[in-house]
């Protein structure tokens, strides 16, 4: 099967649904002549001209708003996020708007949009554009979150967010615009609230979402190599979240680590880390390990900013030290 | 078309705007009445006085055109189309409601009569106005979208964002600013520096102000505005003079702190606009006396019917709770 990087699949996405369907189109910074900064959306206004890539000025919830007058009479708007950080300055239009229009109006309007946007540290980027921010949306009623955590599940997953009927944010993780995986030449599709077990195990499992996937099958790797065997599940979008795929594989391994780059506190590891205590206690042979981010604002130098987002190591560490049985004091 | 034709036809036009002002005020009443003896869940903001504004500008649009509303929305969901027992119900939190009692007063949508909802926050569907405009250009549709706002939204950063995006981007939008004289609790003067046309027209935005307590000249601007907005000329900016009879919401009755009751008498007695229109069709000998009274009587009797019907009505089922949260996909 060929290989192309994560941004050649979105761009891929986009362009297949936009040929199908002309009420879509892309709104935000610098998305058309310049293809935005990392280049993700190269070529599409060639093919689709500018009153279908549309370019705005700098006013992110100006932009949003826009987006969700347009998705509630008729089309379907991709708003393009330039980083995830700046999610703060839209909420008022993605949660207080977007997100409730459809409840509020007793079902009757819809705001089918997608905003894409990004996550991930590691790049030197400091506080303000290193931001993981999917735990702030994915606490709104109303909004979907999908985390696609390679080439092929952004492709599969963008295509999906596209057509589904409600407002959709997707996390693309920076860092692995040029990565390439196997995506099929053939239209695929992956559905909402779907699982991936991507390696099975006995031993403990280990959930991870976007960046972390990468990270949690390496640090699978460095355990097998110590006789010790994860099973790794990728729970693609966390609203709807597939709890049962986890449940199921917790029940079998009774362990299990949740790894997420978003802060520890507060967030997406917490929530699914209770999640697995409060149904699959009986079957638990250790605590339920959260590992997100550092609280801290996410540093510049690169000295402290590697050591805020988890690693193959620090997860392997932890495994180790659950499937050892040393973790009942680990809180 | 003949002399006696057209003068005919003008009466109905003037009689329909009457008794839409009118059916305006007999719903408000009602729903006073309904807060102050406690029926009512909640609170609610009175669009009384500001009559003209609505139907004005509504009686120059067609059931296709869009509007946005405000908390003080009542007005415009009538003015726009909207029957009594339905916006009651809603009122009330009944399943029969615009939005089955979800929304309640602040958040009453009627897509079927293009009134996209209110909105209660102050400014919000700036945004979700002039997508709607960009919306029905690039579908190829002739819709012209109305966004109706106060003052004290003119203090709102989203604002500026869009209209310079409607501008540049010529959108068949008009701003409609309704100047009560008061942003809530406190006077315009201490919250709006400089003139409000003055905004728009730094964007190039071709801007009028007209009395809003005049029906006859808010319609005819609108009715000019909307026909160059559907021909590609918008978008504009309308300030419309006017005043808020009640309180900021119908709980707000001490309020001699920021307003004065010679104010209110003043604009009461000399500056009503269903009194004063009413006088000029009477003077014009285009109704009598009679008639208007017997149409007051009429709609007085239709808006009591209506509420006695939606207090009778049944609440959701709480299975309702939370459906709706998510659109069905079809994808």
């Amino acid at each position: 099967m060929r290989e192309i990087t994560l941004s050649k699949a979105v761009n891929e996405a986009i362009a297949e649904e936009m040929r199908r369907d002309p009420s879509i189109f892309v709104i935000g910074e610098d998305v058309a002549e310049a293809g935005t900064p990392f280049k993700v959306l190269s070529g599409l206004v060639e093919e689709f001209g500018t009153e279908r890539i549309i370019d705005t000025p700098i006013a992110e919830p100006g932009f949003m708003g826009i987006a969700v007058g347009a998705a509630m009479t008729g089309s379907r708007p991709i708003v393009d996020l330039m980083f995830g950080d700046f999610l703060y300055l839209v909420m008022d239009q993605l949660c207080n708007q977007a997100a409730k229009t459809h409840y509020m109006s007793g079902g009757k309007l819809n705001v089918p949009l997608v905003l894409r946007t990004n996550l991930g540290a590691t790049r030197r980027s400091a506080a303000q554009h290193s931001q993981s921010l999917h735990a702030l949306v994915a606490h709104i009623p109303g909004l979907k979150v999908a985390m696609p955590s390679s080439a092929y599940e952004a492709k599969g997953l963008m295509k999906t967010a596209i057509r589904d009927n409600n407002p959709v944010v997707i996390f693309e993780d920076k860092l692995m615009y040029q990565d390439k995986a196997p995506v099929p030449e053939e239209e695929y599709f992956i559905p909402f609230g779907v699982a991936n077990v991507l390696r099975e195990g006995t031993d403990i499992t280990l959930v991870a979402t976007s960046s972390m996937v990468q990270v949690a099958l390496k640090a699978a790797d460095i355990l097998a190599a110590e006789g010790m065997s994860a099973e790794v599940i990728d729970p693609r979008t966390i609203v709807p979240l597939d709890e049962d795929t986890i449940l199921k594989s917790v029940r079998k391994t009774s362990r299990a680590i949740v790894i997420d780059e978003g802060h520890q506190s507060y967030g997406i590891t917490g929530e699914i880390a209770s999640r697995i205590s409060e149904k699959a206690f009986y079957h638990l042979d250790a605590p339920v390990q959260r590992m997100g981010a550092m609280d801290v604002p996410v540093p510049f130098s690169p000295a402290l900013e590697d050591v805020t987002v988890p690693t193959e190591q620090t997860v392997a560490e932890r495994a180790r030290l659950a499937i050892r049985g040393d973790l009942f004091h680990a809180a | 078309m003949s002399a006696a034709k057209k003068a005919n036809s003008n009466r109905d036009d003037y009689l329909r705007m009457y008794r839409q002002m009118v059916r305006i005020r007999a719903f408000e009443d009602n729903a006073n009445q309904l807060y102050l003896s406690a029926k009512m869940p909640g609170l609610t903001h009175m669009y009384s006085g500001q009559e003209a504004v609505a139907v004005g500008i509504c009686e120059a649009l067609t059931c296709d055109d869009k509007i946005t509303s405000t908390h003080r929305g009542h007005g415009h969901c009538v003015a726009k189309g909207a029957n009594f027992k339905e916006m009651f119900c809603e009122l009330l939190g009944k399943e029969e409601g615009y939005c089955r009692g979800k929304g309640g007063s602040m958040h009453i949508a009627d897509q079927a009569n293009g009134n996209l909802g209110a909105n209660a926050i102050v400014g919000g569907s700036m945004g979700i106005a002039t997508g709607a405009a960009l919306s029905a250009r690039r579908l190829g549709k002739t819709d012209v979208t109305v966004c109706f706002f106060g003052d004290g939204a003119t203090a709102q950063g989203l604002m500026y964002e869009v209209m310079n995006m409607a501008a540049l981007w010529r959108l068949p939008v008009i701003y409609a600013c309704e100047n009560n004289g008061y942003s809530e609790y406190t006077r315009t003067d201490e919250i709006a520096a400089g003139s409000i046309t003055a905004r728009a027209e730094a964007f190039g935005i071709e801007s009028h102000q007209v009395d809003g307590q005049d029906v006859l000249a808010v319609n005819k601007l609108a009715t000019d505005l909307v026909a160059r907005a559907r021909k590609g000329e918008g978008p504009f900016f309308i300030e419309l003079m006017t005043y808020r009879y009640h309180g900021h919401h119908v709980g707000d009755i001490n309020r001699e702190y920021y307003r004065p009751k010679d104010e209110e008498a003043e604009w009461k007695s000399n500056r009503d606009p269903i009194a004063n229109f009413g006088k000029w069709l009477e003077d014009q000998k285009i109704v009598t006396n009679d008639e208007l009274v017997s149409i007051n009587k009429d709609i007085k009797a239709q808006a009591e019917e209506a509420v006695a019907y939606a207090e009778k009505a049944a609440y959701p089922s709480v299975n309702e709770v939370d459906m709706h949260v998510f659109a069905s996909s079809a994808a």
